[in-house]
């Protein structure tokens, strides 16, 4: 009797991950257990780490795009918008109002896409199976999408500092309404799988609570934060691109625990197909690179083939790279679907970027996780990871 | 409120501790002595008119050769009342890599401080628990320094060594071999 008693009150340590189904991707946790219940949580991140910040310092503003589509590789357009919003911060132009609608639209294709995957994931790992293939059913639409509109699915590199690559097609704008109108009855069908069920509402209501307070002063941000009742949007707060344009609401939670972050993210999907919707409405019609964007951005290459001046042009910025960045320094914060994405460019006055540093929501909202699942039961631990939405990707950059 | 005025603020409160106030791009820059930066930090915070109370992000540079004091930390705080950011710069010199820790104000801090320290060399005193985050824990120099080669160092790893060690060990329970 007393060397089970003994056993009992030992600790047990349990390594989690770095390849488990659940920790989506590469995150290792430390987990020190009582029983059942989590008394330290430690995670470990870094195996995914290609030193992204480091590579960008040895590029020109226009080569290191591309490296922004490895950071959050699920929702990579959001990316690359928030790395050509501080860049043109910095060299002061501003793209053309139909570029910002077309960015607008194609960065709320990408918070659906991404939380379509956060949906299907989450509620995998809490044990319902079939919304994973509901889910990726219309995932699979957008991606689609993205491919007629500039030929890849994930790392897609479409937007250019000062507007985007090429213009929309017809079929594209065609289809894309007709996604529209379906997505908000397709929601409701997702929520009437877990929305109501007794073992979801179990798993999710009163788990990793984290107080309004304690969640600003952890940092988070996005949906993760909006979810413990703090008014924090940066669409609405500081906007950028056409998000002055366009009405959407933006969706605050109560409680602060999983299950109100599911329903922050399940009104987003509403609210993101709401603005698509007003985009394509509104689309207005003009050029869809700034008219000093030439400088920064290669011309497009049906003309560079029958113009002299632009086939110059393109030799120059291969050669020569992009005219030279003021001296200075910016940060240029952005809403993507996984929260605040941040980017701090300093420029010594080269081609170059002299520091890229990238401010990722989930490298901060990793650091929060024991914060979320101290205290709590150990199968809760999964429910936290989903919940705060982690990509590796972007963690380790 | 004015990024501008915030920066005024802590003139006044801290006067002698305000190196220079720059903008640029609507963005203001606070570059203040290293000594005072807990101080400065606690009182953004605190201050309920100020109420700068969201971290966004800690971070360092390196000016080899371009600057006397070779570093620079680097604080962007918000306020998500005022909505409001301000960039507060400290200079630290490479024989004296020693800042305060502000993660006892922000929890927030603690990781960046971490990665600040993984990548730059620059400790943070008092920090609760500061250790290599990204790389390896015994890896050897700071990657993000600009006297640290791109492409790596010269010597493999330590622990990529004894990866492959193990996998050469282990190649002989192979079922196919």
């Amino acid at each position: 009797m007393e060397q089970i008693k003994e056993r009992h009150e030992r600790e047990l340590v349990l390594n989690l991950g770095p390849q488990h189904p659940s920790t989506h991707g590469v995150l290792r946790l430390k987990i020190e257990v009582e029983g059942e219940t989590v008394i330290k949580c430690t995670p470990y991140v870094g195996y995914l780490h290609r030193g992204t910040e480091k590579l960008a310092e040895g590029m020109t503003y226009l080569q290191a795009l591309p490296l922004t589509d490895r950071l959050d590789y699920v929702s990579s357009m959001t990316n690359n918008i928030g790395y050509c919003l501080a860049v043109e911060k910095l060299f002061g132009i501003e793209a053309p109002i139909r570029a910002k609608y077309i960015r607008t639209m194609i960065a709320e294709m990408t918070r659906i896409s991404s939380h379509l995957l956060w949906l299907g994931t989450h509620a995998l790992d809490l044990g319902a199976m079939t919304v994973f293939l509901y889910a990726f059913r219309e995932r699979e639409w957008i991606l689609d999408l993205f491919e007629t509109l500039c030929g890849a699915r994930l790392t897609v590199s479409y937007p250019r500092i000062g507007g985007v690559r090429n213009d929309v097609s017809q079929e594209f704008i065609d289809s894309l309404y007709e996604f529209t109108n379906i997505f908000p009855s397709k929601v409701g069908e997702y929520e009437t799988l877990i929305d109501k069920n007794r073992i979801w509402l179990m798993r999710t209501k009163g788990v990793g609570v984290i107080s309004a307070e304690e969640a600003i002063n952890w940092s988070l941000s996005g949906a993760t934060l909006r979810g413990c009742g703090v008014n924090y949007d940066i669409r609405k707060k500081h906007p950028y691109d056409a998000y002055d344009l366009v009405e959407f609401d933006v969706p605050i939670g109560l409680n602060g625990d999983v299950y109100d972050r599911y329903l922050c993210r399940m009104e987003e999907l509403r609210q993101s197909n709401r603005i698509i919707r007003q985009c394509i409405e509104k689309l207005p019609k003009g050029a869809i690179l700034a008219p000093d964007a030439p400088k920064f951005t290669l011309p497009p290459k049906d003309k560079v083939l029958d113009n002299m001046e632009t086939l110059i042009h393109h030799f120059t910025l291969i050669t020569k790279g992009p005219m030279t960045a003021p001296k200075g320094e910016v940060y240029c914060c952005t809403e993507v679907p996984k929260g605040e994405l941040g980017f701090y460019m300093v420029s010594d006055g080269t081609g170059k970027p002299y520091r890229m540093r990238i401010r990722s929501p989930s490298f901060v909202h990793v650091s929060a996780l024991p914060a979320l699942c101290e205290g709590g039961m150990i199968a809760d631990v999964i429910a936290n990871i989903g919940t705060i939405d982690v990509v590796l990707g972007e963690c380790d950059r | 409120m004015e990024p501008h005025s915030v920066a005024e603020r802590i003139r006044e409160y801290f006067p002698e501790e305000v190196l220079s106030i720059e903008d640029f791009r609507d963005e203001t820059t606070v570059t203040v002595k290293k000594e005072s930066i807990y101080n400065i930090c606690k009182f953004l915070k605190e201050s309920s008119f100020l109420s700068m109370d969201f971290l966004r992000d800690v971070t360092a540079l390196d000016w080899l050769g371009r600057k006397s004091l070779r570093y620079e930390v680097i604080y962007h705080i918000y306020s998500i009342k005022n909505e409001c950011m301000i960039r507060l710069k400290v200079p630290v010199s490479d024989d004296d890599l020693y800042v305060d820790s502000v993660s006892t104000i922000w929890k927030g801090a603690n990781w960046h401080e971490r990665e600040c320290y993984d990548m730059f060399g620059i400790v943070f005193s008092s920090h609760p628990d500061l250790r290599r985050i990204l790389m390896p824990e015994d890896w050897e120099g700071y990657p993000l320094r600009k006297d640290y080669p791109a492409e790596g160092p010269q010597e493999e790893w330590r622990g990529f060594k004894e990866v492959l060690k193990k996998a050469e060990e282990y190649a002989k329970y192979e079922w196919n071999r």
